[in-house]
């Protein structure tokens, strides 16, 4: 059985007919090519495909395409600006190495962007428990907690 | 004159696509035509396989080919080769049973792949599968070494007898047992080395294709040596001509060592890609990465350590059992091994030194080399050792470690290594001053104030990295030469593309060693593009692992630098009308000495393509060099890390309060970089003593760590910031002085961590992965006994 879904993904509307059991992420990678959101484990502990729907980080691999019918999401490909200018969050990890081999890196900026909506100036230890559902092997999360440190204050 | 760029902490290049989403992963690529392969997988751990029926899942929608054994077995493709031959202390070659692409008609471990269903869809792929019938008459296993090689354990392979692989040893035997007959003091200990489970966040995936037009197969792999993944399967398996074969490796999501080896999916995805004539995709789910990725470590040891009566180490014995899993994986033979006995010696004068090591299968995933391969075991040996002694005899840690330093290089061990050089004392004494070690007895009460239990540890970890020379690895069983390549191409406007055979999966390569080319032809770094990861374009690579990009990648860039240099003299001279012994090159100038006569590195370059007068039979046209370099020794960075820990007993949490890590990785070229190889080593090595096991149920012989909820991966809040220096002692075999930095931490933090635990606890030893749990029970049963 297919469906349609329709919805917004980064400002832009999208629509498709797809297989009832597909996945967002899927959706997502294989039908709209925004293969920016990557799958790291299926089982929503890894969270590389975390991207935003409606304002919230989710784990697009735990959620159906259909469930995000008429929703606004957004992807790592979608929060820069339209003239390549990083978003602040971007700019911190690259300016403190918060990364290696880039593949946990769309979902720990997309879960970083949301946890400084929730805590605009977090402690380290605020950060390490907030980042508790993205897991990365290369960086130690070091780097990563000061990127996200150094964003907090570039909005301070 | 460019800004210099060596020792500076740029910021890397590879940053922007990867934060955008551009990245390119395997996964990422889809071709036109593309279809989706699913693995059926054994659900038992040893298996018979009475039959296969395939009639239900051949009417299955979608369903484009579906392959078995028998398929492979009629196609005539061997199994997949080990890289390194073990010669037994028996003078026999080790037993190499063969390592099917798809079994025939056993399985060996939960895991092992029996067939392939390939479909138009993913989801019709994994629906097919699920029809696909098959009938096992399920064998008793064993999945641990130990009882592996004890009499009656369940048989894997008929030509291993015993289970067993080798058994292997190095040093000297006699002089060991005469020491200890010597001996003030004898510390003793058992250790297992749990098994780890790599788990890169991104997970392995294969896209493979043929073309009929020109009878050709490309392999999008994630794979850290696309170059060794197409020799082994053109020369070894498949038997196609490496000519016709293009094996890219584009962006990979770390590897750990775990991306290595030659799979069975790259081989079969590439077998049947031309069956079907359509390109086919795999990409592992998180479940099949933890029941068919390679797995690491999985070594019981017996340890002793003779000392005289002031802490002088006199002798070390060691005898290790390794689980090598089912088959032998592609370099798993040299793990437990070269990579591990060898490095026994640790910082340590130790003047005799005896280890046996026996591997066995087991029915459980292959085991081989993960970050440190080898290493990180020895390193935990004789750092558990030694801290062990030390408390045993009344001596401080720190003090019996200056009492058996290696002071004064080059230094041949007892264990085959030549160490070139080092500085133990100062990584020591810094390592101290910065943990304020001098303060630690005021925390330490502190913290019983509260009651809570506090510990410190050290470890002085060494490590060999870049495999090497050719000719000793050759001797020692490596069944290739471990050199690396490299190509420098100027094009005729002064911009430089170079060619590397190491591979980078977040290492930085693409920033480093540009950073040395552009410092070396005194270029702008923006000149200067790295390529990597496809053998379409780069001439060879033997990749990258084993710590060695830099130091044999890198040196091998350098020696092309140094032909293009040579014969940019030679046109320099020709231009300013000057012996070529005349032209001096410095700062991106070719000049002639001592006047100021010169031409700029893009001149030369521009010349060197639109030649309007060159002497034809003294200069060729053409700006492009290449180089292929053998190192001639191993490279040793060397450490000290120090831990400090609080133990809650109410809970049994442990609280890592402080890690110091000073490394000695010789120079360093981008500092950045190289912290954050050590923050990722260190906590992976840590994940190791506190979070991770590979658990396999001894019955079942089930893996029952198959998820990121069963096996306990470090995540932000398990692990502290970390205080990390160097202090570097320049390499002194290779043109930039450098050594490897990959992976120290995860060589280095295990013993530093466990040191600190037991001397909270106060035990004599604890097993690794230090939980809670464990934690507790054992304060637990320690207040019980006091009670009693």
């Amino acid at each position: 059985m297919t469906v349609k879904v329709s919805l917004t993904v980064n400002g832009k509307p999208a629509a498709a007919e797809v297989e009832e059991r597909t996945l967002l992420v899927s959706f997502i990678r294989e039908t709209l090519r925004l293969t920016g959101t990557h799958v790291g484990c299926d089982t929503a502990q890894c969270g590389a495909c975390t991207i935003h729907m409606d304002g919230q980080a989710v784990k697009s691999c735990n959620i159906l395409a259909m469930q995000a019918e008429g929703k606004s999401i957004t992807t790592i490909e979608g929060i820069a600006s339209a003239d390549g200018t990083l978003h602040p969050m971007q700019e911190a990890f690259r300016q403190n190495h918060g990364l290696q081999c880039g593949f946990c890196t769309p979902g720990m900026v997309m879960s970083a962007i949301d946890m400084l909506r929730h805590y605009p100036h977090p402690d380290e230890a605020t950060i390490r428990a907030e980042l508790d559902g993205n897991l990365c092997r290369c960086t130690g999360y070091h780097n990563i907690v000061k990127a996200i440190q150094a964003a907090s204050q570039a909005s301070a | 004159m460019a800004t210099p760029y060596i020792g500076v902490p740029v910021q890397r290049r590879e940053d922007l696509r990867f934060l955008t989403g551009a990245g390119n992963y395997t996964d990422d690529l889809t071709l036109p035509h593309q279809t989706h392969a699913v693995f059926v997988r054994s659900p038992h751990a040893h298996a018979r396989i009475r039959s296969i029926k395939l009639e239900r899942a051949r009417a299955a929608a979608g369903v484009v080919g579906i392959f078995t054994g028998a398929d492979v077995a009629a196609a005539k493709i061997n199994g997949l080769p080990c890289g390194w031959l073990i010669t037994g202390n028996d003078g026999k070659p080790m037993n190499e049973p063969a390592h099917p692409i798809l079994a025939l008609d056993t399985v060996r471990h939960a895991g092992d792949g029996v067939a392939v269903v390939i479909a138009e869809t993913l989801a019709q792929a994994r629906d097919a599968a699920e029809q696909v019938e098959v009938d096992y008459e399920v064998l008793p296993a064993v999945v641990d070494a130990v009882a592996a090689l004890a009499p009656g354990a369940p048989l894997l392979h008929e030509g291993a007898p015993g289970n067993r692989c080798y058994t292997w040893d190095i040093g000297d035997k006699a002089g060991v047992d005469a020491a200890f007959a010597r001996a003030a003091h004898v510390t003793t200990l058992e250790f297992v080395n749990n098994r780890l489970i790599p788990n890169a966040i991104e997970p392995r995936a294969v896209n493979a294709s043929y073309s009929r037009a020109d009878d050709s197969y490309t392999l999008y792999v994630a794979n850290q040596n696309p170059h060794v993944e197409r020799l082994l399967m053109c020369a070894f398996v498949l038997g196609l001509p490496e000519h016709k074969v293009r094996v890219v490796a584009p962006d990979v999501g770390g590897g750990f060592g775990s991306k290595i080896y030659l799979y069975a999916e790259d081989v079969v995805l590439t077998w049947a890609s031309r069956q079907v004539n359509r390109p086919i995709k795999w990409t592992a789910d998180r479940s099949e990465s933890f029941l068919s990725d390679a797995h690491g470590r999985d070594h019981h040891t017996k340890a002793q350590l003779a000392l005289d009566k002031d802490g002088q180490f006199l002798a070390l014995r060691v005898n290790t059992t390794a689980n090598l899993g089912a088959y032998l994986s592609t370099f798993a033979s040299a793990v437990p091994t070269i990579l591990y006995a060898t490095l026994l010696a640790g910082q340590y004068a130790t003047p005799v030194i005896h280890c046996e090591v026996t591997a066995a299968f087991t029915n459980t995933a292959p085991v081989d080399a993960y970050r440190g391969a080898g290493r990180p075991e020895a390193t935990y040996v004789v750092e558990r050792m030694v801290e062990t002694a030390a408390r045993e005899m009344g001596i401080d840690p720190a003090a019996i470690r200056r009492r058996n330093f290696i002071r004064s290089f080059p230094y041949q061990t007892p264990v085959a290594l030549m160490y070139d050089i080092g500085d133990y004392e100062a990584t020591l004494d810094r390592a101290i001053e910065l943990a304020d070690v001098a303060g630690f007895a005021t925390r330490r009460s502190q913290s019983q104030a509260r009651g809570k239990l506090r510990g410190l540890g050290y470890a002085c970890y060494i490590e060999a990295c870049g495999i090497a020379p050719s000719s000793v690895a050759g001797a020692l069983g490596a069944r290739a030469g471990l050199f690396e390549a490299g190509e420098v191409r100027v094009h005729p406007t002064g911009k430089v593309t170079v060619f590397t055979g190491s591979h980078s999966h977040g290492q930085g390569h693409e920033t480093s060693f540009a950073q040395v080319v552009a410092d070396r032809l005194g270029i702008s770094m923006d000149d200067v593009e790295i390529v990597h990861g496809d053998t379409s374009k780069v001439l060879f690579g033997m990749g990258t692992y084993g710590s060695r990009s830099l130091a044999v990648g890198g040196t091998a860039i350098i020696k092309a630098l140094d032909k293009v240099v040579a014969k940019g003299k030679k046109i320099a001279a020709h231009l300013l009308e000057a012996a070529e012994t005349d032209i001096e090159f410095a700062d991106g100038q070719f000049k002639v000495a001592g006047t100021d006569r010169s031409k700029a590195f893009a001149e030369i370059a521009l010349t060197a393509y639109v030649p309007h007068n060159f002497p034809h039979d003294k200069l060729e046209p053409g700006l492009n060099e290449n180089a292929f370099y053998d190192p001639s020794n191993f490279t040793f960075p060397a450490g000290t890390y120090i831990c400090e820990v609080e133990v809650d007993p109410e809970t049994g949490a442990v609280n890592i309060e402080r890690f110091v890590a000073v490394d000695d990785f010789g120079n360093i070229i981008n500092p950045m970089i190289v912290e954050g190889q050590v923050h990722g080593g260190l906590v992976q090595g840590l994940g190791q003593a506190l979070n991770e096991c590979g658990v396999y149920d001894s019955a079942s012989g089930q893996l029952t760590t198959g998820t990121f909820m069963d096996y306990c991966m470090p995540r932000a809040d398990d692990m502290p910031s970390f205080k990390v220096a160097t202090h570097g002692t320049a390499c002194t075999h290779n043109p930039l002085g450098v050594k490897g930095c990959g992976e120290a931490g995860a060589i280095g933090s295990p013993p530093a961590l466990m040191n600190a635990l037991t001397d909270a606890l106060g035990v004599a030893d604890f097993a690794m992965p230090a939980t809670p749990q464990r934690i507790w029970a054992t304060l637990q049963s320690k207040q019980q006994r006091k009670a009693a």
